[in-house]
């Protein structure tokens, strides 16, 4: 509906001005959707609408006419415009409750249209991890899994031949025509990144090494031969046992929550001493809150830092290690460790990327 | 090793209040595992010690069954009376007059087995004779428990048979090789509860004497050799009860007189015995190493053919024991042997370990001595074997041969202030000498240079463990216990977060699981037939690969040279499970191993590595890069009630692996390839520059039907490791005025690749052609037979000013212009 064209106003004619005005407000109160606004508006506010028009004509009259003329145009177009705007609101809310309710759809319908992904849960824990000893200054170290001899069993103190070789049911790479012999292993451990850390830097030595090891072992519901390590390394002037302790349960609390700690037990490796057996207080453990047999740790053995050229009488330092698939096991409940091994989308998808 | 901890407080005096948990948890304390407690079942009724009357030997069954009247003293017999019980019996390891365990009716066993007088074979049982197992004291069911004949009959057998005895196992650790006997595991429950401790091995053993002739050719390898001789013993002797119960105890059956005492003896002492029947020996003995391919035939039945590198025990016939392992059948003690040599030696321990290694061999002996075995014991251990051999079974000590002897360990200097150095925790005055006395040290104190204070700390002949200040720290620690150390967290310096490079690996990872991919860890083994699977061929770098000595799986010998075969096994498990569309990635190490690689140097560990011995070592270890792997099959798009889907396609799997590209900062540029185990036509290289990195796209279609995964499944595969840190981004000046649009048209040859044409459209505008897009393909008569249509759209723009519409032209000109001359692209009409 096009609105009548109404004539011009002359901006000293009062009545004219109500006219124009009462005629605009009348339009606005008339208007039966948002497009019959849109048309008063246009009509009687937009830029040739008589009040537009007579407003700019006011700049034309001679100076004692205009302050009058200027008042009675403004306040009737600021009237007008309270009216679109006021009119304006209540045509949208009817809009929304008539027009936006037939577009109404089941939101409850299945949105997967795109696989959803997620991490696996031990590459989370060993971020985790990392970011934990990172936040206290320490470097994550990364090295090769098929690793030299010397640096995963010599250097660490195993002497050849020594039974403390076979506690680790070590897997051998053969020479290039499969005969044994090559002096290279797949690691059993994530130590030799810390004779790594060792060899190739001077101390102070903050350093964690997360990263898979390989040992002979039958896969089973609480082993698995292919695994995940998280070892730390501390190496300095004056770190003793105290410092072990103190950043194992700092580990622990961070882990585990606030009420865990960590305790040890004497007990024996090749590349520490003293060493320890550690055991975590878990206060979420499935059964109950309780001790939680969780890694190894100890000071590094004099051997291991002379193999690696630092004076023990001029630094000392500590290491420890834990087995993270054995972590997530207990933190989480998981009772078959070949859930973590057989990269089943549905176990994985339980975790997402937090754990 | 289990022992039994009546046994072990023999030699210590502990508090009358100690209880088996306390004495478990001072053990935990101290560092001594402790993995099971056993005691015995209780019996309900009961158990007396009856003397064998009568036997009768019941014929006409399948099994021999006897008939026996036991005598169990006075008022336990039938209804009260003082008259034998008649009782039958399926055993035959008895003899009248022989004293055995019997439960009267009424009496209920372990495991709620209840005896009753019940009519059975023709006569009326009225009780039970009872063998080990069913009492609970060990897993001996080969007959019946025959003990002492001295035992007083009728008395309660719960006292003989340890029913308040308790049985200790424990996790003894490599290091601590002395705790592999009573002695030692009294010692250090003596010290856990500063308890008065008694050396069974203390005191004097006679002077040696001449006795067997025994040679130590190899002195290296045997440190001590003594032998007794003892002659003229009853071979048909038991031992006494006392002495099989301790052995029942530690899981080790009886056998016969000497070869019970050589057992008893070893866990007494830690020192392993062997006895051998000295008639069959034949000359003196000679301790040296085998001669290649000598043969032995062990206890255990085994011709054995030997290395120059064992250690055996020889007489004139040759070879009579395999040293420290296992005896030689030739010359075991049998039924008929009245006299023996008692073997008690100090070997090699590393000689030990190869030799149990090599031949597959582990033995309670060679466990011992593979650690540690106090050579200083040698002479008592053997002169208490055959004092106990001549006390059950009678007969005459002959003379004793000590060929060796014994190297006292070398003193250790202990700075006073080493434990509190090492521990982090102040002891007081004398707790050190204290401890280290306590664990068999001699200590003496001194003032060293500069006026240190110091511990002189000479180890005991059991702990050749003990060489380093560190070493005598822990032993003081462990003592005063772990728990009372504090909680000190160390400050590092600084430091500067992750990697570039750890840095890349998460971002990879985060992305493509935000992108919907579900990662995986597969295990990294591969073999020659999923490489054949994959259709690479012979000569392929990827075939290039380790090779275990010992694989976990003999099918899958090989470390991957490519994640694919791993990733698309984890593909196939998840398909048999039931999944139909996955999206799957890995990242993980690849093993690349070079030709001819060096093997690593052989090198000491008493010094850190010569620079140039370390670069060796450190090549010799094969590249491993990181590697990103990814598989989709099936759906994309998943069917749903907005329709059915859309199957992963060439560009999904082309589009991740760019994804990754701009993970890590690069965009990767993409060229048509021909490599296994994709689609000839359908496999795209990534390139980092120029540099090749990886593959991506649809899987061949033999290799999707030799798998059995769907048909037109993909996969990439990149290398992590080739990209480097990106240089920071400059970002282009961006500018504000108005873009031309223009769209055109070019026919080229089928074979052209269509980033051809769209690099030399963008080199041919010039900075001015702000983008270009190909949008649509098209192939029809209109392009012409071999020809193909590439529509692009342009965008122009200038960086100072609104281009007018001739200039935009003539971009889009030049831009034509250069693509025409590089891949004959014609403008369609």
């Amino acid at each position: 509906m096009t609105p009548p064209s109404p004539g011009p106003v002359d901006p000293t004619d009062q009545a004219a001005v109500e006219a124009a005005a009462d005629a605009a407000l009348a339009a606005v109160a008339a208007a039966a959707d948002l497009e019959q606004l849109r048309d008063a508006r246009l009509a009687h506010a937009g830029d040739r609408s008589p009040l537009a028009l007579a407003n700019r004509a006011i700049a034309d009259l001679p100076r004692s006419d205009r302050a009058s003329a200027g008042r009675a145009v403004g306040s009737a177009r600021a009237r007008i415009s309270a009216a679109l705007a006021e009119r304006e609101a209540v045509l949208q809310a009817e809009r929304d409750a008539a027009v936006l309710a037939t577009e109404r759809i089941d939101v409850t319908l299945p949105t997967d249209r795109y696989p959803a992904g997620g991490r696996h849960p031990i590459s989370v824990v060993m971020e985790r991890i990392g970011d934990i000893f990172t936040a206290m200054g320490w470097e994550i170290a990364e090295g090769p899994e098929l690793e030299a001899e010397w640096l995963n069993f010599d250097a660490l103190n195993f002497p050849p031949d020594h039974p403390a070789r076979e506690m680790q049911d070590t897997l051998y790479v053969g020479n290039a025509d499969g005969t044994p012999g090559s002096g290279l292993v797949l690691r059993t451990h994530t130590s030799p990144v810390q004779i790594r850390s060792m060899l190739g830097r001077t101390p102070p030595i903050y350093v964690i090494c997360p990263g898979r090891v390989y040992r002979d072992d039958d896969l089973d519901a609480t082993h698995t031969p292919v695994f995940h390590k998280v070892e730390g390394l501390a190496v300095d002037r004056h770190l003793s046992m105290a410092h072990l302790k103190g950043t194992l349960d700092h580990f622990a609390r961070a882990m585990f929550g606030p009420q865990s700690t960590t305790r040890l037990r004497p007990s024996f490796f090749p590349f520490t001493e003293p060493s320890a057996e550690m055991d975590v207080f878990f206060p979420d453990r499935k059964g109950g809150a309780g001790w939680v047999e969780w890694g190894g740790c100890g000071m590094v053995d004099p051997n291991v830092l002379a193999a690696c050229g630092l004076d023990p009488d001029e630094y000392s330092g500590f290491a420890f290690g834990m087995g993270i698939e054995r972590t997530l096991q207990f933190r989480n409940s998981i009772p078959d460790m070949r859930d973590m091994v057989e990269g089943d989308v549905r176990f994985t998808a339980a975790f997402s990327s937090e754990v | 090793m289990k022992a039994s901890l009546e046994w072990i407080r023999r030699y210590v005096t502990l508090p009358e209040t100690a209880t088996v948990t306390d004495i478990v948890d001072a053990y935990t304390r101290i560092g001594l595992e402790v993995e099971a407690v056993h005691t015995v079942p209780p019996t309900d009724g009961p158990l007396l010690t009856g003397r064998v009357l009568t036997v009768e030997e019941l014929t006409g069954f399948k099994k021999p069954i006897r008939f026996v009247t036991v005598d169990l003293g006075a008022g336990n017999g039938p209804d009260g009376s003082d008259e034998p019980r008649g009782i039958i019996c399926g055993a035959t390891n008895f003899v009248v007059g022989d004293v055995v365990v019997v439960a009267p009716p009424g009496t209920v066993l372990p495991g709620g087995f209840a005896i009753a007088a019940r009519q059975t074979y023709g006569h009326v049982s009225d009780g039970m004779i009872c063998s080990a197992r069913e009492l609970g004291i060990g897993s001996d069911h080969e007959g019946i428990l025959v003990l002492d004949r001295d035992t007083e009959t009728g008395a309660d057998a719960r006292d003989l048979l340890g029913a308040d005895d308790t049985v200790i196992e424990f996790a003894i650790t490599p290091d601590r090789g002395y705790a592999l006997s009573i002695r030692g595991l009294a010692r250090e429950l003596a010290a856990a509860f500063d308890a008065p401790y008694t050396d069974p091995a203390a005191g004097r053993v006679r002077p040696a004497e001449p006795g067997p002739s025994v040679e130590i050719a190899d002195p290296a390898r045997c440190s001590r050799f003594v032998a007794v001789a003892v002659t003229g013993v009853d071979p048909a002797a038991p031992s006494p009860w006392p002495v099989r119960r301790r052995l029942l105890a530690a899981g080790i059956r009886a056998i016969s007189l000497a070869v019970d005492v050589t057992n008893y003896l070893m866990l007494e002492y830690g020192q392993p015995l062997h006895a051998f029947d000295a008639r069959r020996l034949s000359g003196g003995i000679v301790v040296r190493r085998a001669n290649a391919g000598e043969k032995l035939r062990t206890l255990d039945g085994v011709d054995r053919v030997l290395s120059d590198d064992d250690v055996v025990v020889a007489d004139a016939s040759g070879a009579v024991s395999l040293a420290g392992v296992m005896g030689g059948e030739s010359t075991e003690i049998s039924g008929a042997t009245t006299d023996v040599v008692i073997e008690a030696a100090s070997w090699d321990p590393p000689s030990i370990s190869r030799t149990v290694r090599r031949h597959r061999l582990p033995s309670e002996a060679s466990r011992r001595f593979e650690r540690a075995v106090d050579p200083a014991v040698a002479a008592v251990a053997a002169e208490a074997a055959a004092a106990m051999l001549i006390a059950g079974g009678g007969g005459t000590l002959g003379g004793r041969t000590d060929a060796g002897g014994v190297t006292e360990p070398a003193p250790v200097v202990l700075a006073l202030s080493d434990p509190e150095r090492l521990t982090g925790r102040p002891f007081g005055p004398g707790v050190a000498a204290t401890r280290l006395a306590q664990v068999g040290c001699r200590v003496q104190a001194r003032t060293g240079e500069s006026g240190r204070a110091e511990l002189v700390v000479t180890p005991p002949s059991w702990r050749p463990d003990l060489t380093r200040p560190a070493d005598l720290v822990e032993e003081i620690a462990r003592l005063e216990g772990y728990d009372t150390i504090a909680a000190v967290l160390p400050a590092a310096p600084a430091g500067t977060g992750l990697t570039g490079r750890q840095r890349r690996v998460r971002r990879v990872a985060a992305d493509l699981a935000s992108a919907g991919l579900t990662e995986v860890l597969s295990f990294p083994f591969m073999g020659e037939r999923d490489l054949d699977a994959l259709g690479i061929p012979g000569g392929d770098v990827r075939r290039q690969a380790a090779r275990l000595v010992n694989p976990l799986d003999g099918d899958r010998p090989l470390m991957q040279t490519t994640l694919l075969p791993g990733l698309l096994n984890t593909a196939l498990r998840n398909q048999s499970r039931g999944a139909r569309d996955l999206a799957l990635f890995e990242v993980g190490q690849v093993v690349q191993p070079r030709d001819n690689a060096p093997r690593p140097p052989e090198l000491g560990v008493q010094h850190r590595p010569a620079d140039a011995d370390l670069t060796a070592l450190l090549s010799a270890v094969p590249p491993q890069p990181r590697h990103v792997a990814a598989v989709l099959t099936g759906r994309w798009e998943h069917a749903g009630w907005w329709g059915p889907g859309r199957a992963a396609d060439t560009t999904d799997i082309i589009e991740l692996a760019r994804r990754i590209g701009r993970a890590c900062g690069a965009e990767l540029s993409v060229r048509q390839a021909e490599l296994p185990p994709w689609h000839p036509g359908r496999c795209a290289q990534l390139r980092l520059g120029d540099w090749p990195i990886g593959y991506a796209g649809e899987l061949h279609p033999a290799v999707t039907e030799r798998l059995g995964l769907p048909a037109r499944s993909l996969a990439l595969e990149l290398n992590l490791d080739a990209f480097d840190e990106p240089a920071p981004p400059v970002p282009p000046a961006v500018s504000a005025f108005p873009p031309v649009h223009l769209d055109v048209a070019l026919v080229v040859d089928d074979g052209v690749p269509a980033s051809d044409v769209t690099d030399a459209l963008a080199e041919g505008g010039g900075p001015t052609l702000e983008a270009v897009r190909l949008f649509d393909v098209y192939t029809g008569e209109q392009a012409g037979p071999g020809r193909k249509s590439l529509a692009f759209a342009l965008l122009v723009r200038a960086g100072d000013r609104t281009l007018t519409a001739a200039e935009a032209l003539a971009v889009r000109d030049a831009a034509v212009a250069r693509a025409a001359e590089r891949t004959g692209a014609v403008l369609r009409g």
